[in-house]
């Protein structure tokens, strides 16, 4: 976890600031491995913004981050957990999720997609050819590192 | 957000409890989790690969900085006498004192003759907007323009622009759109997308063009002739601002220069002399109804309108020769550091010197940047803080060769009277202009990264945009992934209309239309069709091979300075370090501000128990060894810097160099570097070489066989050479196995 924090850093020299803005703060636990729900990066963000000036100052930031990484607080979702939670969906157990299908539950329920959101999940996992989602090799392809 | 989280026991939403107990929910929740993280580990990715290619790019305008510093310092030295000094005192040669009549001859393009063989587009002035809609669609066809219209086109253009006045000021029409288009950097394809999406200039529809028309893309010529052309027809309603590439000593390493050379052989000098004098008289900024002020780079802290609308402009040609300052006296060791920026002077200022300083440590009221950045080129890693003058002097007319004593520092002029403006504080007006860029945090401070300029916090952007009574700020200069961005609490517009800039998919690019209610309205592009079609995943995945590559690159060139770092961290030679120490090594010598670690698998394999075998790597496997031949490192290392000077020093513009000039040009090389490079080495590399029988060389295809090329990612790294008339392919390969360990 050291080597998150040291990441983190890197990262944050890179555009050459001393802070990071709430929108960040997302993106950025999310790509240390951790899956925490939107209301926990809230919960994140609350903790560490002083101000609305957007500007978190990365000495602020950073030991809640490392607490974050010590603590495992947001675990990664084991692979058949997240087939089980594709096959609820998927009633009538077909295999695959029809666009309409995964559009209702997406934006109706839990933590809504937006719309672009949305429209971008589908571009990026439906199949070309019949817009379905095959979830089943979907998910041993994107869960350890997104590869081509 | 309308649901809100109840530890465990349910969910909110639109007010109503609903128990977790429903699965669907659950799963629900669990899939938009897993795809946000993914989503975000793209886009993190994609900004490090970003910041990989930002970096490079950054690093190598920085590197040439440094190389013309060192050739003025050269110039400043040594005597007149010095053969060297010759090599390249043309193009630090002062403005002629010809008068504009006596150029006016030397442009002349009456007498050349356009054959009957020639079917590209014929001219005909005054230009019309028939003849430059002609222009465009022959470069659309891949038509070249005939090098007598190119001359005049030029010469009609030189002759407009000197009576523009350095700020263009355009008030807003009520019936009218300004179109604001930001850098092109000879991306043709772009322009023409932009013309084809928005219509071409006219009276009716004014365009902004903020500078950096030219470099890196293949089309800098023609977009410039067209450009020219419009501005020529429509000079009301077509305005240019110069960018920092409109700059010729910039062109010569950046390939514009190349690109005239190749496309006009015989007239490309000419046609270079007079861009040269039409890009010193491009206005400088551009204000819509005196309240949108839009230049190239940006602003600092003490940039004052009235100072710049009163300079002479077309006095700095280039960013890289400023005007000579007045000297202090020598007065025992003094530091390469910049003037403190209160004005008392911090030792004695050497002209040059201000452009930039690699040793700036000086008092910043601002808040700094964590990772101060440095050259990728950078062979020193600890900086030579207090050495005195002399001891440089000695040491760097030794390493270049010179045997005659050099010259006295000049003598100071008498210093300027306080509270005058000197020709230092426009130039430095002028540079800021065009070369600098903004920061989140307040404050202003020099710009280390790029060598030229400040960066400018948005108390800067306040107080300056206040002082002239202007609501907006728009600039380019900087590449940005959707075309444009805004800062400075949207104070500050950065649009940048070269798509696919650092590699295909990598950015869209984008323009602005701005109505009477000067409210900025953005059109954005991509230019090539195949990534349009390309998935978020595919199109990450594609620029990031680029930018691994790239990176790769770095490695193999840097790999005697890594070796050393690794080895400090290895001091009973296992060969086997941890992975932190690698990552904190590679980063020392690098200095990118790259995640190392997490860049690790595409670079390095490493053991279960995280060490790595340092000689080894994932991709230069078996050539991952210390090079006995150190002076295939540094070309490699140096190969833009290489070829600059190789261009400098072919005044003739022959492409050709002879032995003599190539032994000069090592010379010149070494001694920038502060590196011994023998004789000897040069005359074996020489010999190897296939001089043609007036003895010399091509300079294309020299460095041609010297690029590196990643074949592929499962092969180990090759030094790839190119299809060469002489022996100048074989020997590549062959002294690099030699010297490598493979037969």
């Amino acid at each position: 976890c050291e080597d998150g924090v040291h990441n983190v850093t890197l990262l944050r020299s890179i555009n050459n600031m001393a802070c990071v803005s709430p929108r960040e703060i997302g993106t950025i636990i999310y790509s240390l491995g951790c899956f925490p729900t939107q209301a926990d990066l809230h919960d994140i963000i609350a903790e560490v913004e002083e101000d609305h000036t957007g500007c978190i100052p990365l000495d602020k930031f950073l030991p809640a981050m490392t607490k974050v990484l010590l603590e495992h607080k947001f675990p990664p979702i084991p692979e058949d957990l997240l087939l089980q939670a594709f096959e609820v969906l998927d009633k009538q157990k077909k295999g695959y999720l029809e666009p309409e299908e995964l559009t209702k539950h997406m934006t109706e329920e839990g933590e809504l997609f937006t719309q672009e959101e949305m429209e971008e999940m589908l571009t990026a996992l439906a199949d070309h050819k019949n817009n379905y989602v095959y979830y089943k090799d979907l998910i041993s392809q994107l869960t350890i590192d997104p590869d081509l | 957000m309308n649901v809100s989280v109840v530890k465990e026991k349910g969910y909110l939403i639109k007010g109503l409890l609903v128990h977790s107990s429903s699965l669907a929910i659950r799963a629900a929740l669990l899939i938009q989790r897993w795809y946000r993280q993914y989503v975000a580990r793209l886009e993190m990715r994609r900004r490090c690969t970003w910041n990989i290619f930002q970096s490079i790019e950054y690093a190598g305008e920085q590197d040439q900085i440094k190389l013309y510093n060192f050739f003025g310092f050269l110039m400043d030295h040594f005597t007149p006498a010095s053969s060297e000094r010759n090599l390249i005192s043309h193009i630090f040669r002062k403005n002629e004192i010809c008068r504009d009549t006596e150029w006016e001859r030397y442009f002349c393009y009456k007498s050349i003759e356009v054959s009957d063989s020639y079917i590209g587009p014929h001219l005909t002035f005054p230009m019309t907007f028939c003849g430059v809609s002609k222009l465009v669609e022959a470069f659309k066809h891949k038509q070249q323009l005939h090098a007598r219209y190119v001359l005049q086109l030029l010469g009609e253009t030189w002759r407009l622009l000197r009576i523009l006045p350095n700020i263009s000021h355009i008030a807003a029409c009520h019936n009218k759109q300004i179109t604001i288009c930001g850098d092109l950097h000879g991306q043709l394809e772009d322009l023409l997308l932009i013309f084809y999406k928005n219509g071409l200039p006219s009276s009716e529809k004014p365009y902004v063009f903020n500078g950096d028309f030219v470099d890196r893309g293949k089309n800098s010529l023609e977009i410039l002739l067209i450009l020219f052309g419009f501005l020529l027809v429509y000079p009301n309603d077509v305005h240019l601002n110069r960018g920092n590439h409109e700059d010729h000593i910039v062109n010569l390493r950046y390939g514009f220069t190349k690109e005239v050379w190749g496309k006009y052989r015989v007239h490309g000098k000419t046609i270079l002399k007079l861009l040269q004098k039409i890009f010193s008289w491009l206005p400088l900024a551009t204000v819509i109804e005196n309240k949108v002020l839009i230049m190239h780079g940006g602003i600092s802290d003490t940039t004052d309108l009235n100072v710049i609308a009163r300079v002479d402009r077309h006095k700095y040609v280039s960013a890289l020769r400023p005007p000579k300052a007045p000297h202090h006296a020598a007065n025992g060791s003094k530091t390469w550091t910049m003037t403190d920026r209160n004005g008392e002077a911090g030792g004695p200022v050497e002209g040059r010197r201000r452009v930039c300083s690699l040793t700036y440590r000086g008092s910043a009221t601002a808040h700094r940047h964590e990772l101060p950045r440095r050259s990728l080129n950078n062979a020193p890693l600890t900086s030579p803080l207090n050495w005195s003058v002399e001891e440089e002097l000695k040491r760097r007319r030794r390493l270049a060769g010179f045997d005659q004593p050099y010259g006295e520092l000049k003598k100071s002029d008498s210093d300027p009277e306080s509270g005058e403006i000197t020709d230092m504080d426009e130039w430095k007006q002028v540079i800021d202009l065009l070369w600098s860029d903004p920061m989140p945090q307040n404050g202003c401070i020099p710009n280390e990264v790029r060598g030229g300029g400040c960066y400018w916090g948005p108390d800067v952007t306040e107080e300056v945009l206040g002082r002239h009574n202007l609501q907006l700020l728009i600039r380019s200069h900087e590449c940005k992934q959707d075309g444009y961005e805004f800062c400075h609490n949207r104070r500050v517009l950065t649009i940048f209309s070269a798509s696919n800039y650092y590699e295909v998919g990598s950015n869209r690019g984008a323009y602005i239309r701005m109505g009477p209610d000067l409210v900025p309205h953005f059109i954005q592009y991509q230019a090539s069709k195949t990534c349009r079609e390309l998935t978020l995943r595919q199109s990450v995945g594609w620029t990031e091979r680029s930018a691994l590559r790239a990176l790769r690159e770095q490695l193999f060139v840097h790999k005697s300075d890594l070796i050393s770092a690794f080895q400090e961290f290895d001091p009973n030679n296992k060969g086997m370090i941890s992975l932190r120490h690698w990552a904190s090594a590679t980063e020392r010598v690098l200095n990118l501000g790259l995640p190392w670690r997490v860049l690790r698998p595409q670079l390095i394999s490493s053991t279960q128990d995280g060490m790595v075998d340092y000689h080894r790597t994932i991709l230069i496997d078996g050539l991952f060894q210390i090079s006995d031949n150190s002076i295939l490192e540094t070309m490699y290392k140096n190969h833009s810097n290489l070829e600059t000077i190789f261009r400098i020093i072919d005044t003739d513009n022959s492409g050709l160099i002879s032995f003599e000039e190539f032994r000069q040009t090592w010379k010149l090389l070494s001694s920038h570097l502060k590196t011994e490079i023998s004789d000897k080495a040069i005359a074996d590399l020489a010999e190897s070489i296939d001089f043609n029988k007036d003895g010399s060389i091509d300079i294309n295809e020299f460095m041609e066989a010297f690029r590196l090329v990643d074949i592929s990612c499962s092969l180990p790294f090759h030094a790839q050479c190119k299809k060469s008339k002489g022996s100048l392919g074989i020997y590549t390969l062959k002294s690099i196995y030699r010297s490598w360990g493979e037969v």
